[in-house]
């Protein structure tokens, strides 16, 4: 049974289509990219996924159930996770915070009154920062942070409750050459127990760290399948490499 | 430090105040504790509620009935009324306001508090039962055991104790984990969303908490001014709360207590110097800090780190 399967996603604002139709499946441990041109509907099939957006038709099932209509809280207890395109870190919160403000979601109301679960996560809190290298920092408050590297803190933000499926629109972007070289290796060894959907522009990016890729344009899926099936097929190359 | 500084002059003003200051002094320490239940839902939580007096000004109303239809003055019920009639509001206008599908615009917020206030104000004015334009007058001293507590160094002692106490436990609170998850609501309600946090709990949760402390503030107030009238209820009270927290520096509670102090002290001392133009001076007083200071008074004092805190333990150990 596939992790996530979105089936005929329409998403209407006003008189534009933005998704016309799409479809996704992602297994187990899969990374998966999704490109497109600019308006070709990725971070809207992205939101829809995610509960940021809710689909005018068409279901989206996650571990067998459907959560079409479920809020984005509900799909963040189901195990989902979303970094979003502009960054969203808590800039006034120092990266220890952010981290533990990520980890802390589900605990109950009454354990945070009683901050119970501050020493438990203590140690989880600085074992992500130490992997994405910001354990240094961090006492720092978030907007002292580099642009990449409040990309890495966010990611490890979606990470840090272990979710089964984390979404990632655009990470790496306005991050430097070697700051995309980083992000492609913290992202590798999550593979062990997390699925990944990627939108991302970066194509080197894509191949380095995907298993599977969809091609989207004007709403619908053009292509779906292995890197190498995708990146050989004349269609994608006509509507989206040639201009890439 | 500068808690400790707040709490020694506290605790030592009666004795070195004359009697008519001291209650002075109280009217302003129950007003502390009223900034400090708008500090909670907007300095902290982002909730922006112009409607603050609804909650304070209920409990005053609901306090005076009980003493004047049922003879209940006992501090052990009327507080705990006060209490619970804020509660009772906040949870009612915040569940209209707040737990809608959507996240509630901060504008929707602001203008449905404000509003309520306004309603309230007027429906006071025009029911006879609650003394139309001139409230109920006349209320008994509240009550522990035969001893009245009347307006005094005793209330001024019971007030500041109760403000210590709302104090701590705001404090307490506030730099808990779930003090963190309300900072995370303030800086970006959707990215908490997004973490699975339910925003909308976390909003009713605060907003009942800010309403029970401003009715406990509303039937200290109550008691010890003797009366209460439909202002209690208003625009007025509810947009000078605003200003209480704004002028301190919202989002630290040593600011809401700042705030309060600084302006009914300058208000009492610039009424009694500059009888004609005081509200204008004030006025311009405090547009000087809003515009320079945008982080309030309290930013003189405090670095932006030591206002925001931290929540968890401290990144060095381990």
């Amino acid at each position: 049974m596939a992790l996530l399967e979105a089936k005929g996603l329409v998403k209407i604002f006003g008189k534009l289509t933005a998704l016309n139709g799409a479809d996704l499946t992602i297994a187990d441990n899969e990374f998966h990219g999704l490109i497109g041109p600019n308006g070709s509907g990725k971070s809207t099939l992205m939101k829809c996924i995610a509960g940021a957006e809710t689909p005018t038709q068409g279901t989206v099932t996650f571990g067998g159930h459907d959560i079409t209509q479920a809020s984005p809280a509900e799909r963040a207890c189901a195990g989902m996770s979303l970094k979003f395109q502009i960054t969203s870190v808590l800039p006034a919160l120092t990266l220890y915070d952010n981290i533990l403000l990520a980890l802390q979601a589900q605990t109950s109301l009454l354990n945070l009154a009683l901050s119970r679960t501050r020493g438990v996560l203590h140690d989880k809190v600085m074992a992500m920062l130490e992997k994405f290298r910001l354990v240094d920092r961090a006492h720092e408050p978030a907007s002292a942070l580099s642009h990449g590297q409040q990309q890495w803190l966010e990611i490890a933000m979606a990470l840090a409750p272990e979710p089964k499926l984390l979404l990632l629109d655009e990470p790496t972007g306005g991050m430097s050459l070697e700051e995309r070289r980083v992000t492609g290796e913290l992202l590798q060894p999550i593979k062990a127990h997390c699925s990944l959907v990627i939108v991302e522009h970066d194509l080197d990016f894509i191949r380095d760290i995907c298993d599977r890729l969809t091609v989207l344009d004007q709403g619908q899926i053009l292509q779906t399948g292995s890197v190498q099936h995708v990146q050989s097929c004349p269609k994608v190359q006509e509507v989206y490499l040639r201009r890439a | 430090m500068l808690e400790i500084a707040a709490l020694v002059i506290g605790l030592l003003l009666p004795l070195v105040l004359q009697d008519y200051l001291t209650v002075y002094a109280t009217r302003v320490l129950i007003l502390c504790l009223f900034a400090l239940s708008f500090d909670l839902v907007w300095g902290y939580a982002g909730i922006m509620s112009f409607g603050q007096a609804v909650f304070f000004g209920s409990a005053g109303y609901g306090v005076a009935l009980l003493a004047r239809d049922l003879g209940i003055t006992s501090i052990l019920l009327v507080l705990p009324a006060g209490l619970l009639i804020g509660f009772a509001f906040a949870l009612l206008l915040g569940g209209f306001l707040l737990l809608g599908r959507h996240p509630a615009s901060v504008i929707f917020v602001a203008l449905g508090t404000l509003t309520g206030s306004y309603a309230c104000d007027r429906l006071a004015r025009g029911w006879y039962y609650l003394g139309g334009q001139n409230g109920i007058p006349s209320i008994p001293p509240m009550t522990i055991g035969s001893y009245e507590l009347t307006e005094g160094p005793a209330y001024y002692y019971m007030a500041i104790g109760f403000l210590i106490v709302v104090y701590l436990l705001c404090r307490f609170l506030m730099r808990s984990q779930f003090g963190l998850a309300l900072a995370g609501l303030r800086e970006n309600e959707q990215r908490i969303a997004f973490f699975g946090y339910k925003v909308q709990h976390l909003k009713a949760i605060i907003f009942s908490l800010s309403g029970a402390i401003a009715g406990l503030a509303g039937s200290l107030y109550a008691f010890h001014e003797g009366f209460v009238w439909p202002n209690m209820l208003g625009v007025v009270i509810s947009t000078q709360v605003v200003l209480y927290v704004l002028f301190g520096g919202s989002g630290t509670l040593i600011g809401a207590v700042i705030g309060t102090v600084v302006i009914e002290a300058v208000s009492f001392w610039l009424s009694n110097s500059y009888q004609d133009i005081w509200p204008i001076i004030l006025g311009v007083l405090l547009l000087l800090v809003i515009l320079f200071r945008p982080a309030g008074l309290v930013s003189l004092l405090l670095t932006e780190r030591e206002r925001v805190g931290n929540f968890g333990r401290s990144p060095g150990k381990r």
